[in-house]
């Protein structure tokens, strides 16, 4: 099972296009996850970690849409009676109102959001959301998902969850309503659980739980989650593989190891060095942060979209050549011009210069 | 919810008497009381004035006496006997007057009312969900145009055109025939033939405005988490837009909706008077020009009151529809 491939991004591109002009939130976007592994992206706010997880389950608000790429999901269903089906969809095909990808969301992946009390409705109880989930996958009768949600909301840890079912969420704590938002998502058994910063607005304690929840039921229910965070204590805690987004773009991609122990990417090793660590102060070191702030989307920088705050800055190369991906030893992989080839570098422009 | 509708009933009472004092002060406003006035307007057209009369029905409204026993003579008539006094001007009970034209006057009101939520309700989701789509501007340029056309004017172009084309008698609710004829289904029909004229008059702005508002309150609601949430879900888009934003989106309206109940009773005058409706607008008017102060102030003391019950309605409406208020208080 685990080694097995999920879900692959390729060259994923998600655009918004506003009176302004078009928004490249996601511009070619490659990562591949595997079965029952948790994959942790990683980025500053506006980096596209969001859009790239809503693309998947092509729930992009209007006026963004997918425009290129693909998002192949390899499903494993066992249905009734039959024997177990698998197949590769390609998500980004599917028209976002069509059946296919309904049948998708909240079945094989399910989503949790940043702000549960805005991303329950405040008035239908959570009972009501979460059999309303079960029933809409699972051909069950009202008794059966009734008994099944109080299972789910018992199994996230709330307690008298029989009593529960008829809260509203303005009645529940942060904490508990994001437990029933999880259980919401884990209703049909999915195989992906995508978490967008799920834990960014609760306080410190509850936090710890709640991702200690995820990691338990990642392992009973056999799942991969994609945990979308700008939290690096949470990816240290929780993540196999990590992705650094920047600006729409795969920045670095490895294992949690090497991109904390041996982070490339100038981008990846600024993040880690503005982390606050004890003691810091009483030997006189300030925090270090990234210069300068994220560009005007409708600007965005040629060539590496961070050669504007790079401290590594190559003139003349980094703001003409756009880096390509640079493998760098087995699942590890870099888009920096610090890396790699220089002289194919030289040929691409080459190129480019030809092309233009 | 029972406790909720009890303390909400509990608060109404000050009000209606606060109402009531309001009321009484207005019918005692003009120079001279009711007597005078009415000895005054028999002299006028030459009646003899009976004495014994007179003696009776200063009794009756206690007329002499300190003015808080001609209160309570007025109010405690009201509410035992249901007796509003004596319209001088029609010499009729105050009553009498008022129960026939309420009748049709609420008849005409909840015909209005459901013609607007039936038009309005489709057309403010469509233009929310087709937000700038030509749909949209279609809709918002009617909505327009029903707002700033008076309903008059638009009541006088029917009129015209359902004369001119369709040769239907126009105006009153009844055709000639049927104006005192007893109710059978003839006349029924015959009422219904007449009865969409105003329907859609006093309807069209009502319409116009509760689809701009309908509109406005879902375009709010659409692109809030939660509808991102139930998407995530699988709903499908008609469900989940049925479901949970248009559900949320109806709270603003519901809680103004017990204000339509006193504006379809006395804000349609003029439409009235244009279409000669037997309904309650006109008769007020008259009563307030003629300074006929026992029929004006049971008006203005049932408006105020229909106000009162209409904002009990809408709270409870809401409280029923919205577990945010009907639960933490």
């Amino acid at each position: 099972m685990a080694g097995e491939t999920l879900l692959e991004l390729k060259n994923l591109k998600t655009q918004f296009f506003t009176d302004d002009g078009v928004v490249r939130a996601v511009d070619g976007v490659s990562f591949e996850m595997k079965r029952g592994e948790t994959l942790c992206v990683v980025g500053e706010s506006g980096c596209g970690k969001s859009v790239t997880a809503r693309s998947i389950l092509q729930i992009v608000d209007y006026p963004g849409r997918v425009v290129e790429g693909q998002i192949l999901f390899h499903r494993q269903r066992q249905e009734e009676g039959k024997s177990e089906v698998n197949e590769i969809i390609d998500l980004a095909a599917l028209d976002p109102r069509s059946r296919a990808i309904r049948d998708v969301r909240g079945k094989d992946i399910s989503m949790i959001f940043q702000e549960p009390m805005t991303s329950l409705s405040p008035i239908h109880t959570i009972g009501d959301q979460i059999i309303e989930a079960i029933r809409l996958h699972l051909p069950v009768s009202k008794e059966e998902a009734e008994a099944r949600a109080v299972e789910l909301l018992r199994r996230v840890g709330i307690p008298r969850p029989g009593d529960r079912l008829n809260a509203y969420t303005f009645q529940l704590s942060g904490g508990m309503r994001q437990r029933a938002m999880i259980a919401m998502s884990l209703s049909c058994n999915p195989s992906l659980l995508i978490a967008d910063e799920p834990t960014t607005a609760l306080d410190v304690t509850t936090q710890a739980q709640i991702l200690d929840l995820m990691r338990e039921l990642k392992d009973e229910f056999g799942m991969s989650i994609m945990l979308i965070t700008h939290d690096l204590g949470v990816v240290a805690e929780m993540a196999d593989d990590v992705v650094v987004m920047y600006l729409g773009t795969v920045a670095e991609k490895g294992d949690v190891d090497s991109i904390f122990h041996d982070p490339k990417h100038p981008y990846t090793q600024a993040l880690l060095r503005s982390i606050p660590k004890l003691g810091l102060r009483a030997q006189g070191i300030r925090l270090d942060s990234i210069r300068g702030m994220v560009p005007d989307p409708y600007n965005r920088p040629g060539g590496c979209p961070y050669h504007t705050r790079c401290d590594d800055f190559m003139p003349g190369l980094c703001d003409k050549i756009t880096p390509p991906p640079i493998e760098m030893g087995e699942e590890r992989l870099v888009r920096c011009l610090l890396y790699g080839d220089q002289k194919a570098m030289a040929d691409q422009t080459q190129q480019t210069v030809k092309v233009r | 919810m029972l406790q909720f509708i009890l303390r909400r009933v509990f608060y109404m009472i000050p009000t209606l008497f606060v109402i009531s004092l309001v009321s009484f002060a207005i019918i005692q406003l003009p120079p001279g009381d009711y007597l005078t006035s009415l000895v005054a307007s028999m002299a006028a057209t030459g009646e003899t004035v009976d004495r014994a009369a007179l003696a009776a029905l200063e009794q009756r409204y206690g007329l002499g006496q300190p003015v808080y026993v001609q209160y309570w003579k007025w109010i405690s008539g009201i509410l035992l006997h249901g007796d509003f006094g004596q319209s001088f001007e029609w010499n009729q009970p105050v009553s009498t007057l008022l129960w026939g034209r309420l009748a049709l006057t609420f008849m005409i009101s909840l015909f209005t009312l459901f013609f607007t939520w039936i038009v309005a309700f489709p057309i403010g989701i469509f233009s929310a969900v087709r937000q700038y789509s030509w749909g949209d501007y279609v809709a918002t340029i009617i909505g327009y145009v029903g707002l700033a056309i008076p309903n008059f004017l638009i009541a006088l172009i029917l009129m015209y055109v359902a004369f001119k084309f369709f040769n239907q008698s126009v105006g009153g609710l009844f055709s000639p025939e049927y104006q005192d004829a007893a109710w059978d289904w003839a006349k029924l029909w015959d009422l219904f033939k007449h009865l969409w004229i105003p329907v859609v008059i006093i309807g069209t702005a009502g319409t116009a405005g509760l689809i701009r508002i309908m509109r406005a309150n879902l375009l709010d609601e659409l692109h809030k988490p939660y509808v991102v949430t139930a998407r995530a879900k699988g709903l499908s888009e008609e469900r989940l837009l049925l479901k949970y934003p248009v559900r949320v989106a109806l709270n603003p309206f519901v809680s103004t909706v017990g204000w339509t109940l006193p504006a379809l009773v006395s804000g349609e005058a003029i439409v009235s008077i244009v279409l000669s409706l037997p309904t309650t607008g006109p008769l007020l008017l008259r009563a307030l020009m003629s300074q006929d102060m026992y029929l004006a102030g049971s008006f203005i003391m049932l408006l105020s009151t229909l106000t009162v019950i209409g904002t009990l309605l809408s709270d409870v409406l809401l409280a029923w529809l919205d577990p945010r208020i009907r639960l933490t208080q």
